[in-house]
């Protein structure tokens, strides 16, 4: 077990520079010069653009410029924006709201799609699970915008439910309709692998067995059934919850949050690499970790995986 | 012009039914319960300011209208877009346009307590045009005396290796503190548009704090002397500003409290607006105006101003193709501007038929021959210029509403003219403005402007004269230029307007460029919020909100 985590943290290290380089060169290699939009169409003073571009090292090479950024970075230093925005401020204040949104998403979807799942695995064919695929169905047929828009005009302007956008305490009942925005087609996914997980092994001879010896049918779901059926069930969640962050821009966009999603898009529309890639990176991080945790669970749900 | 920087729908989309002054107020104009302003508090959208907030280094909108009101300058636009009056000016003389005795009103004071001095002025511009320092509105101050000493060129363009070499000179030569109240502008050139200039966030005065500390230090926490002054930043999020109570300069705020939130989307601030979370958005989103949603959404709360701000489409005249004005005029005459107002901005934008914006003092309303439609004529002209070879691409970046105008455009000179005409999307601004700045454009692409300063000059001299600032498409013609100079070297700005309609007249024979419609601006408002009215640009005129 410890050799393995050492292995997996290792392995760490060549993707996050892999990464790191590979985002650094898209946003470089992005047309246009970063100061050609800056100042309208008027175009920047001369004298501005080259304090900038000093300042910046905007003229180095990129293996020179990437160099010296992930030096800085190694020392804790994450740069700062053209407008003089430590980057580390930005990250430190948006991750933690994308992250919360994310969170909620991914408890709501956990909930309904388990839910769903597990109710339709065991009652095949029947009313409930026509409907459940039905409006599965529909969900992962809606994009994200749509289903966040509709929301907030009933919701919001039309009945007065809830506050068009998300105040900047994001508390969370505010979240709990951008969080089911955001992890609605996720939770649509989950509750079909969820039943078709169940409805497998709703046949399997450890469930018949259980059965047999006259357990309780709450016992034989909720202990050896579900427990065994959970595998693809937390793999998908586990992935998602970093797709939920990176993907949460349209949500953040609609609802107000102030999150990540558009500290990306402004820093990848201004061409300022160090910005876009200190936000990835940390999302890399999330990721890779993520993944390193689905990987030990595994291990907790099913007493054959064991890890050398 | 200030650049909007919001990420969904860049540009404004305007309305303009009437095209008589700007500033309209709302419909309810009995004005607001006393007592209910005096401790009243607002919410108002934004956008997030690109840079930290000093004056002469922001140039876009975000940022600039909260400089706009935490400052006060020497003279102050109305908000129907007449003439500038003097707000801290005491008087502006001048017997020859070309030295300006500058005398300030006593005892005016900055947010920290101190006192604005003719020094605050002369400091403030001397840091903006001092080179190395990098402000983004450097060029303003080019007009006096001693800027090229101040201000070096790189001599060999951005891209080259040499940096611009370092200035002779700290200071301005041209400026000249007599007293506390009183200092001394002299220009390079006799320019009688100077005193009108004086109103753009430029030229505002700096406190002794702005140089104890950097510029970004001091512009998370900037000190103004306008009626409003910052409270606290907090990026992404929101700024909120209070009532500067020792303001004692024309109108005081009716109102206490203004949040600005910040949002990325305007949707989102709209939806906000109408459930009554937020009291005033300055442009409605793109997606209310069909069908004048907006209108039944809001009501009498819904406000349809006009802005001095206009659509144009540029001809590159570096390119042979575009070199004989009979063609440029062909293509020009073949566009029906009404049809593209009306059927494409549901009548929201009136269409072009003036050189300068008409809401401009020294515009001249229907100067613009080359603005009729006339398809007849167009195409005599185009036969005259011997046709018109190959494709002709209209580009405009594809990240803002720019798309359906464009193509209504390229398909009325199709069909006029059996030109091959086709609108190109290039994908940003940045990579669009990048190919404009560097001369590479091979056919026609859109521009626009909006005014910094409201005079015809600032329609002229940056657009249509040689070497001017954004006369990107390289056109020159040394009679508009030498009426262009007459003109800003007139001892009276009555005078300067005479010379400029004749620069004009010769800019209409020439067709450098397209002018295309006339923009507005569809704002709108809370219940809360009994009387306001927006400033000759369209922003809100903080002062006279009423609850």
């Amino acid at each position: 077990m410890g050799r393995y985590l050492v292995r997996r943290l290792l392995q760490l290290v060549p993707v996050f520079i892999g990464t790191t380089f590979l985002i650094y060169w898209l946003v470089w290699s992005v047309p246009g010069d970063p100061f050609a939009g800056k100042c309208g169409d008027r175009g920047c003073p001369p004298n501005y653009r080259a304090m900038m571009t000093e300042k910046y090292h905007l003229d180095d090479s990129i293996w020179v410029q990437y160099a010296s950024y992930m030096k800085n970075l190694f020392q804790g230093d994450f740069g700062i924006t053209f407008g003089g925005r430590e980057i580390s401020d930005i990250i430190a204040t948006s991750y933690p709201n994308t992250l919360k949104l994310a969170v909620v998403a991914l408890a709501i979807e956990a909930i309904i799609g388990l839910g769903a799942g597990v109710l339709t695995g065991l009652r095949r064919n029947g009313f409930l699970d026509n409907l459940v695929l039905v409006s599965s169905l529909f969900l992962i047929a809606l994009p994200v915008f749509v289903i966040g828009f509709v929301l907030q005009w009933f919701l919001g302007v039309k009945w007065g439910i809830i506050t068009p956008t998300v105040s900047n305490e994001m508390r969370f009942s505010e979240l709990i309709v951008p969080g089911f925005v955001l992890g609605s087609a996720s939770s649509a996914y989950i509750a079909r692998v969820a039943r078709t997980s169940i409805a497998e092994n709703r046949r399997a001879d450890y469930v018949r067995t259980a059965i047999a010896k006259g357990l309780p049918m709450r016992r034989v779901v909720g202990v050896h059934l579900l427990r065994n059926s959970l595998i693809p069930v937390v793999t998908l969640l586990g992935t998602d919850l970093g797709a939920l962050m990176g993907g949460a821009i349209i949500t953040e966009g609609i609802f107000g949050i102030n999150g990540i999603g558009r500290q990306v898009l402004r820093a990848i529309v201004t061409k300022e690499s160090a910005t876009v890639v200190g936000i990835v990176v940390v999302l890399v991080l999330v990721y890779l970790i993520m993944n390193l945790l689905v990987d030990l669970l595994y291990a907790a749900l099913d007493p054959r995986i064991r890890y050398e | 012009m200030r650049v909007s920087k919001r990420a969904s729908g860049a540009l404004a989309v305007g309305a303009a039914l009437a095209l008589v002054a700007s500033g309209c107020s709302s419909g309810n104009d009995d004005g607001g319960d006393a007592s209910a302003s005096k401790d009243g508090a607002i919410v108002i959208d934004g956008t997030q300011p690109e840079n930290p907030l000093v004056p002469a280094n922001t140039t876009e909108t975000g940022g600039g209208k909260i400089i706009d009101w935490v400052w006060s300058g020497l003279v102050e636009y109305p908000n129907n877009g007449g003439a500038p009056q003097n707000l801290l000016a005491e008087s502006i003389e001048t017997s020859d346009s070309k030295v300006f005795k500058i005398k300030i009103k006593q005892n005016t004071k900055f947010h920290d307590g101190t006192t604005v001095k003719a020094e605050s002025f002369v400091k403030a511009w001397n840091w903006a045009a001092y080179g190395p320092n990098g402000a983004q509105n450097a060029s303003f101050f080019s007009d006096i005396q001693g800027f090229a000493d101040t201000y070096t060129e790189d001599p060999d363009g951005p891209d080259g290796p040499k940096k611009p070499e370092e200035p002779k000179a700290k200071e301005l030569s041209g400026l000249k503190v007599i007293d506390d109240w009183n200092f001394e502008v002299t220009l390079s050139a006799p320019t009688a548009v100077f005193p009108t200039k004086l109103g753009y966030s430029a030229f505002m005065p700096l406190p002794d704090a702005f140089f104890a500390t950097t510029p970004a230090e001091f512009g998370k926490k900037p000190i103004g002397n306008g009626p409003v002054k910052l409270v606290s930043w907090q990026d992404d999020v929101e700024l909120k500003l209070t009532r500067f109570d020792d303001y004692s300069l024309r109108d005081k705020m009716k109102i206490k409290d203004v949040t600005v939130k910040i949002y990325q989307d305007d949707t989102a601030a709209y939806n906000d607006l109408l459930a009554g979370n937020l009291d005033f958005q300055q442009q409605v989103p793109v997606s209310s105006l069909a069908g004048d949603k907006w209108k039944t959404d809001l009501g009498e709360r819904a406000i349809q101003t006009t802005i001095p701000s206009s659509g144009i489409i540029a001809f590159p005249i570096y390119d042979k193709r575009f070199q004989n004005k009979d063609l440029r005029r062909a293509i020009s005459l073949s566009i029906n501007r009404q049809e593209v107002t009306d059927k494409i901005f549901f009548g929201n934008r009136k269409p072009a038929d003036s050189w300068a914006n008409p809401l401009t003092p020294g515009a001249e309303p229907g100067n613009c021959t080359a603005c009729k439609f006339d398809p007849t004529e167009a195409k005599r002209l185009l036969q005259q210029a011997g046709g018109f070879q190959g494709k002709l691409t209209l580009s405009y970046n594809a990240d803002a509403s720019h798309k359906e105008w464009m193509e209504a455009v390229a398909q009325q000179i199709k069909t006029n003219l059996n030109i091959d005409a086709v609108a190109v999307g290039v994908p940003t601004f940045a990579v669009f403005r990048a190919n404009i700045n560097s001369y590479k454009m091979t056919g026609m692409y859109r521009a626009g402007w909006q005014q910094d300063y409201p005079d015809v000059e600032n329609w002229i001299n940056p657009l249509y004269v040689t070497g001017g600032s954004s006369n990107d498409g390289k056109y020159s013609n040394p009679q508009v230029d030498a009426l262009a100079k007459e003109a800003s070297a007139a001892p009276s700005l009555e005078e300067a307007h005479k010379k400029f309609a004749e620069a004009v007249k010769l800019i209409d024979q020439d067709v450098p460029t397209v002018p295309i419609y006339f923009s507005g601006e569809q704002s709108g408002h809370s219940e809360k919020i009994k009387k306001i009215e927006l400033t000759n640009v369209g922003e809100l005129d903080i002062t006279s909100v009423e609850l």
